[in-house]
């Protein structure tokens, strides 16, 4: 069947099951929206800037399962993608993004809303298309999707000049891809596997660090499994935090630079560390030679360049976690560790994770309070900085999947355009964003599109009048010399919301907290909650730059 | 230590701005880098020399990999391979110098490629030491311009690296 190439891109997308569209319209993508409109089979959400659409994808994306798909003009359009193109790259995240091109007669002539995108994102994208001819666009929007979300998931560009978008093409969109290059290994080698086990078996004090490889494979079952057999203790990257039960007896919450200081010891003492679908980050690991000394080191990962990247690793297994992990569970048998499980709980017990419940009111009571109020179950969006870290810390999250958060890029201004998209791929679950005053400003124009879209969000900004983060790294390496980062004004964020037509709440004490809060959770629509909470408050525990984690301090 | 790869990748554009891009921004240092095609019009052939203990290797192999035009790495450098780059150099001469420096380019069997008034050129090729042997020997003459193409290199014997068969015996 003849049609434009642009048609032909709207019934590839059809055909890759997308049901969404994250975007925002202009010149060079005008065919492209021209066959939107004209096919009418896949829904369009408006964003109010590219980096809230690409964002709202990226969050869809986690919260489906599916590709998420974002759209964009040239130039501009482009530009503004690129920080959620590297906070997707960052984080794993498939995402398949399209842009619009000047016509390929003005490729390279600096033309009007002309930028060198593929150029751009060569770095941050897991590859990227520039379309010159037109009988092409089938295979590449194949690969594109193919690439995109399997092996270790990633984004992928495809930049799509206007004059090809237009020419006519016969769309015979393939059933397989043929790319030589590209095979990720997904059934881990059986010898390193059965080698994995015994020193699992051998191991007197384990520790499971898991990722967020764990949720991208679908591997939390197998997780809690192998936790349950080997009576191992699990901890959470930021990434990786939901794919373990909160509640668990052997759950050790978050470990590094503002982890529980049980799961820095933990790690710190260990005879061997069993790494899931984690890259022993910087944050996670802070001085290298210090990180888990003793122990050695399976580490389990799709993607092979991350295996002996930080760390050296003794037993390397390149594949799927899942599938590793169901060849490994046969080989294993029930191991009693009481001796090392109860020097964890001797640890949980002698620094446990709180705060002074005095005076003001505390972010980490209002974190307790929405996790109190929602079980635990919520779809939990937050931004960048303390909020994030006390959301790490404090809310238990019971079922997979549920945070949704920047974690390798850190991106400030995330927050609002994720709940975007997770709202619109769970639009029966409960979203919640945690935010800051910061980072809620970094994108809130998206408001709007929450409104628009009749998205029943719950927001929470952690109004502390400053960015948090930054001055507490003031406090702590700039000898309390802050520079811009207390605000000396913040918007009314009640009146604003207001202005977009929502229901906003101010709370300033934890007595409020417990008594509007059920009211503000079953508002069937959006709610803005602005939580006056004490400008004071510091993340803790914190390990130094330079320091092994197990030397964290208490701020 | 000095490894030599020999990579082959989909002719596509943009593919050698992908795999220098890579060594850039993650550090690692090229010593050189030749590019050209293979007996197969699609893929290409990069001989790439990189500077580095055995991690950095290990990361820049795997770190290519990650390149979806990139089809095959091999580090052929513990093997048993024939190496050659090809110079070009002006230099300097007066017309009574000339014989001189055609005496060098005897011993080292480099070509004339070019006579002016008061240069000649001359192309050599060989490995890497005797190139910078070829280099060193003109440098008293007055060395105008110089060209060299990168180290490109093959494995000896019936051992290849293509893309059906690496480092297959045939």
């Amino acid at each position: 069947m003849e049609m434009t190439v642009a048609q032909a891109l709207i019934r590839c997308l059809e055909m890759e099951g997308v049901e969404v569209i994250f975007g925002y319209p202009g010149g060079a993508i005008l065919p492209v929206y021209d066959a939107l409109c004209k096919m009418g089979s896949i829904k369009h959400i408006l964003a109010r800037h590219e980096q809230g659409a690409v964002h709202a994808a990226d969050a869809y994306s986690r919260v489906t399962g599916h590709v998420g798909v974002v759209m964009a003009t040239s130039g501009p359009g482009a530009t503004n993608l690129v920080t959620g193109i590297a906070n997707a790259y960052m984080d794993s995240v498939p995402l398949v993004v399209i842009t619009g091109q000047v016509p390929t007669s003005q490729v390279g002539t600096d033309a009007f809303q002309e930028v060198d995108i593929t150029g751009i994102t060569l770095p941050i994208t897991k590859h990227n298309y520039l379309v010159k001819d037109a009988g092409k666009l089938p295979t590449v929007v194949k690969n594109a999707f193919h690439i995109a979300s399997t092996g270790r998931p990633g984004p992928v560009l495809i930049d799509l000049p206007r004059d090809v978008a237009t020419e006519t093409i016969k769309l015979d969109y393939p059933d397989s891809v043929s790319l030589r290059g590209y095979k990720p290994t997904y059934k881990g080698h059986p010898t390193k596997v059965k080698e994995a086990a015994q020193m699992m078996m051998k191991a007197e004090r384990p520790v499971i660090y898991a990722g967020g490889g764990i949720l991208n494979s679908g591997a939390t079952g197998e997780l809690l499994e192998l936790a349950e057999m080997l009576s191992a203790p699990v901890t959470n990257t930021l990434m990786g935090l939901s794919s373990f039960p909160g509640d668990h007896p052997l759950f050790l919450g978050m470990l590094g630079l503002h982890g529980t200081r049980y799961a820095n010891l933990a790690v710190t003492k260990c005879d061997l560390l069993i790494a899931l679908g984690a890259r022993f980050d910087d944050r996670v690991t802070s001085k290298i030679s210090s990180f888990a000394p003793d122990a050695g080191v399976v580490h389990v990962d799709i993607d092979p360049a991350e295996i002996g990247k930080n760390v050296q690793v003794h037993v390397p297994i390149v594949g799927d976690v899942r599938q590793v992990l169901q060849a490994l569970l046969p080989n294993i048998n029930k191991k009693d560790r009481s001796e090392w499980l109860e020097q964890i709980q001797n640890w949980k017990e002698q620094y446990p994770m709180g705060y002074a419940r005095d005076g003001m009111l505390k972010p980490q009571a209002v974190i307790e309070a929405i996790c109190r109020h929602t079980r635990g179950e919520a779809v939990v969006a937050t931004d960048v900085g303390q909020h994030q870290m006390w959301v790490a810390q404090f809310y238990r999250f019971k079922h997979p999947g549920k945070l949704i958060s920047s974690g390798g890029l850190g991106t400030m201004g995330f927050g609002l355009p994720a709940t975007v998209g997770a709202q619109v791929g769970r639009p029966d679950s409960l979203v919640v964003l945690i935010t800051g005053d910061g980072s809620l400003q970094m994108t809130l124009q998206e408001l709007a599109t929450v409104v628009e879209q009749k998205l029943p969000i719950k927001i929470f900004v952690l109004n502390n009048n400053c960015l948090g983060m930054v001055r507490q790294l003031q406090e702590f390496y700039c000898e309390r010399r802050y520079i811009a980062t207390e605000f000396s004004f913040v918007p009314d964020f009640v009146t604003m919301a207001k202005a977009y037509g929502i229901a906003g709440y101010t709370i300033k004490s934890h007595s409020e907290l417990d008594r509007l809060l059920p009211e503000i959770l079953s508002n069937p629509d959006a709610v803005m909650v602005n939580c006056l909470v004490d400008p004071q408050e510091n993340v803790s525990p914190m390990v130094m730059a330079g320091q092994g984690i197990d030397q964290a301090i208490d701020c | 230590m000095r490894h030599t790869l020999a990579v082959l990748v989909e002719n596509n554009p943009g593919v050698l701005a992908r795999v220098a891009g890579l060594f850039s921004r993650r550090g690692f240092n090229i010593d050189s880098l030749a590019v050209g095609r293979t007996e197969n019009p699609d893929v290409s052939r990069m001989t790439i020399v990189v500077e580095g203990d055995d991690r950095i290797l290990e990361q820049v192999t795997k770190q290519l990999h990650k390149l979806i035009d990139v089809i095959k790495i091999s580090d052929i450098s513990p093997e048993e391979y024939v190496d050659r780059e090809l110079v070009i150099i002006k230099v300097h001469s007066d017309p009574a110098r000339r014989g001189e420096i055609m005496q060098v380019a005897d011993i080292f069997r480099a070509r004339i490629v070019d006579l002016g008034r008061k240069t000649i050129t001359l192309e050599c090729t060989g490995n890497n030491g005797k190139i910078n042997a070829f280099e060193e020997s003109l440098r008293p003459y007055g060395i105008k311009e110089l060209v060299r193409t990168g180290k490109i290199a093959m494995l000896r014997g019936l051992r290849f690296t293509s893309v059906n068969g690496q480092k297959d015996d045939d």
